[in-house]
């Protein structure tokens, strides 16, 4: 009843006329974003980001069209997948292994409107399973204590790193170059670090300026190097109608699906293209022979929708409740809410509940508007993939630089935001992850703080960090996650990338 | 191979220099046991490890794009910071279409569709940030307007 009441009062604080009328504004954007090669959750949602505050919004009304941007992408990248062949972000490429034939066959209209329905059954119920298990997490997390926190950001890197790299020694790289550039400025105790006498750098690297730089400029690059060969050509759309028959046949497998991808979410590291991955190659096999997977199966399509959906809404569960985002887009969600002065963890529950229930209650209302959209209305969004590459970048270019100095007005940050692309850039030629070294910078401060915490507690003694039965286990946890993916890379086989491309974004 | 083993020493290099850095870090008055230096201290040695496992197992080498994509790319770099110098005394209007014309040339090279696409983008953005975000934006070089 309590958890009623709390969703009840989420409503009364999303739900007013001009908050509804910027989660349709996002949803549109987000689907767009999303739909678009080059441009996926991550990167979309942090090039929005300067921009939610040059127009002055609250923080509630901010959240409400952020949030439904990251929904939006979500849903949004399976459409390019279904057409094209290529994802509009890694977690829809699972849905182009049976999307795109579907869509050779004259099927298009109906595997959009499959996977339309499948994103939102899954994103719809796991925001149920964030509303019910949101609030036991939060009350476990009371128990946490610095040492605790310390072991949980241990783990964050581990199991991240782990997920994202073939190289665990690149990995751990990733995540060491985020926290050595989180230390500059100044410490905890006002002591200037590694500024090189710049009074620029004493306020810190600005986590937005990294995140755009790294997600966004180094697409440009990438795009330069390729010459936007992932251009949208001749698309044909046939008439738009409902296919009940396939809509009743695949309801087991979205529910299959938006349980497993729930579960791939809240798990820290994994984030939405897992989510999607174990759908599609659980459904396959519980299908067994009698699939057609890869030709064309309406539950090729809807499995992988539900998982990435879901697992887009079960990673909103660790970020919110401990503070620790488990995938690249709720990195950037939580380098969202910590620029506006919300400090996600357990305490936000108790202290700021109208933030909780109201992102939570604009979550559901992004679903519904994406449901209207992402089904009656795919055609528009059909017409809006044609806009090609060169046309695209600069404009991501030029929205990227107005964000950044619209927020500080400085030279500086764009000339940071132009090195950060640089470095993304050559980060990504050579298969180092970059989620890690985000997630280094929002965290690095707070890794330290919670480490310096724990030694004045026990003054200095370090087996204090491994005192309580959580901190144990969680280093427990830390180590298998790392070391996890260096014995199942030789059992599983990694998933088989579309022949056209290669990932385009990180999750 | 040969990539991976020049990451892994520019990053032993690297976390040694920011060692040595760490250790001139001044400690503050308001002694806590641990002190400014030594997170910074376990992320260096971190690095020189992760270096070194760069260094002795490295991945096969990637596919670097060939010289004309590097000067491609190495001439969007100079638009940029071009871009980011240029953007307040020269307003928005101007620089901005060159940027866009420069991008979208570098991405597909078509002269005449590109110089249009940059003023065309040109001016909707400004219309779309200066009118529709609200933003203060100058539209033309300063000295123009009076």
């Amino acid at each position: 009843m309590d958890t009623l009441a709390n969703l009840a009062m989420g409503f009364g604080v999303a739900l007013t006329p001009y908050t509804l009328f910027l989660a349709v504004c996002g949803c549109f954007l987000g689907t767009i974003i999303g739909a678009l090669p080059g441009l996926g959750p991550s990167n979309g949602v942090a090039i929005l980001i300067p921009l939610a505050f040059a127009l002055g919004l609250d923080a509630m009304q901010a959240l409400v069209l952020l949030t439904s941007v990251y929904y939006g992408t979500m849903y949004g990248g399976r459409i390019s997948s279904i057409l094209l062949n290529i994802p509009g972000d890694e977690p829809a490429m699972m849905t182009t292994l049976d999307g795109y034939p579907m869509a050779r066959q004259g099927r298009a209209a109906d595997a959009l409107v499959i996977s339309g329905v499948a994103s939102f059954t899954g994103s719809f119920l796991s925001t149920v399973g964030l509303v019910i298990v949101a609030p036991i997490l939060a009350s476990i997390a009371y128990l946490f204590g610095p040492a605790e926190y310390f072991a949980l950001y241990v783990l964050a890197f581990a199991t991240l790193g782990g997920m994202t790299s073939n190289n665990q020694a690149k990995s751990a790289f990733a995540a060491c170059l985020g926290l050595a550039l989180a230390m500059i400025g100044l410490d905890n105790g006002g002591m200037p670090r590694f500024t090189g006498g710049n009074p620029h750098l004493l306020g810190g690297s600005d986590f937005l300026v990294a995140i755009v730089g790294l997600f966004a400029i180094s697409e440009i690059f990438i795009f330069i190097e390729s010459h936007g060969k992932n251009s949208a050509l001749g698309v044909t759309l046939g008439k738009l109608s409902i296919p009940w028959a396939d809509l009743r046949a695949t309801f087991g497998t979205m529910m299959r699906g938006t349980g497993l991808g729930f579960i791939a979410g809240i798990l820290p590291g994994a984030g939405a293209s897992l989510g999607s991955f174990m759908a599609y190659m659980a459904e396959k096999s519980w299908v067994g022979s009698k699939g057609r997977f890869g030709k064309g199966d309406p539950r090729g399509v809807a499995a992988p929708e539900a998982g990435n959906n879901a697992a887009a809404g079960g990673a909103m569960i660790p970020m919110l409740t401990l503070g620790v985002p488990g995938s690249g887009t709720t990195a950037v969600m939580l380098a969202l809410l910590m620029t506006l002065n919300i400090t996600p963890g357990p305490l936000l529950f108790k202290e700021q509940p109208e933030v909780v229930w109201g992102l939570i209650a604009s979550l559901f209302i992004a679903n519904i508007v994406l449901l209207i959209m992402n089904v009656p209305m795919v055609r528009l969004f059909v017409k809006i993939l044609m806009v090609p590459p060169w046309v695209l970048m600069p404009m991501v270019t030029m929205v990227s630089f107005v964000g950044i100095f619209s927020l500080s007005g400085s030279y500086f940050d764009l000339l940071l935001m132009i090195g950060f692309g640089v470095l993304g850039y050559l980060l990504r030629k050579l298969d180092v992850p970059t989620v890690p070294v985000i997630l280094g910078i929002l965290l690095g401060n707070a890794m330290e703080d919670s480490l310096r915490r724990a030694m004045v507690i026990s003054d200095g003694d370090i087996g204090f960090l491994f005192s309580t039965p959580i901190a144990v286990g969680l280093w427990i946890f830390a180590i298998a996650g790392f070391l996890a993916p260096l014995v199942l890379r030789r059992v599983i086989k990694k998933p088989p990338v579309p022949a056209s491309d290669a990932p385009l974004d990180l999750d | 191979m040969a990539s991976d083993r020049i990451l892994g020493l520019v990053t032993v290099l690297g976390a040694l220099a920011y060692f040595a850095g760490a250790l001139q870090i001044q400690t503050s008055f308001l002694a806590d046991p641990l002190g400014p230096r030594a997170f910074p201290i376990v992320i260096a040695i971190g690095g020189v490890l992760c270096g070194i496992g760069m260094l002795l197992r490295p991945d096969p080498e990637p596919a670097w794009p060939g010289l004309r994509a590097w000067m491609g790319m190495g001439l969007a770099l100079i638009v940029l910071v071009a871009y980011a110098y240029t953007i307040v005394p020269l307003g928005f209007l101007i620089p901005t279409a060159i940027a866009s014309a420069m991008i979208g040339y570098l991405i597909e090279p078509k002269a005449a569709q590109s110089a249009v696409m940059g003023a065309g983008l040109s001016a909707v953005l400004f219309i779309i940030f200066k009118y529709g975000l609200g933003l203060g934006l100058f539209a033309l070089p300063r000295w123009l307007m009076g």
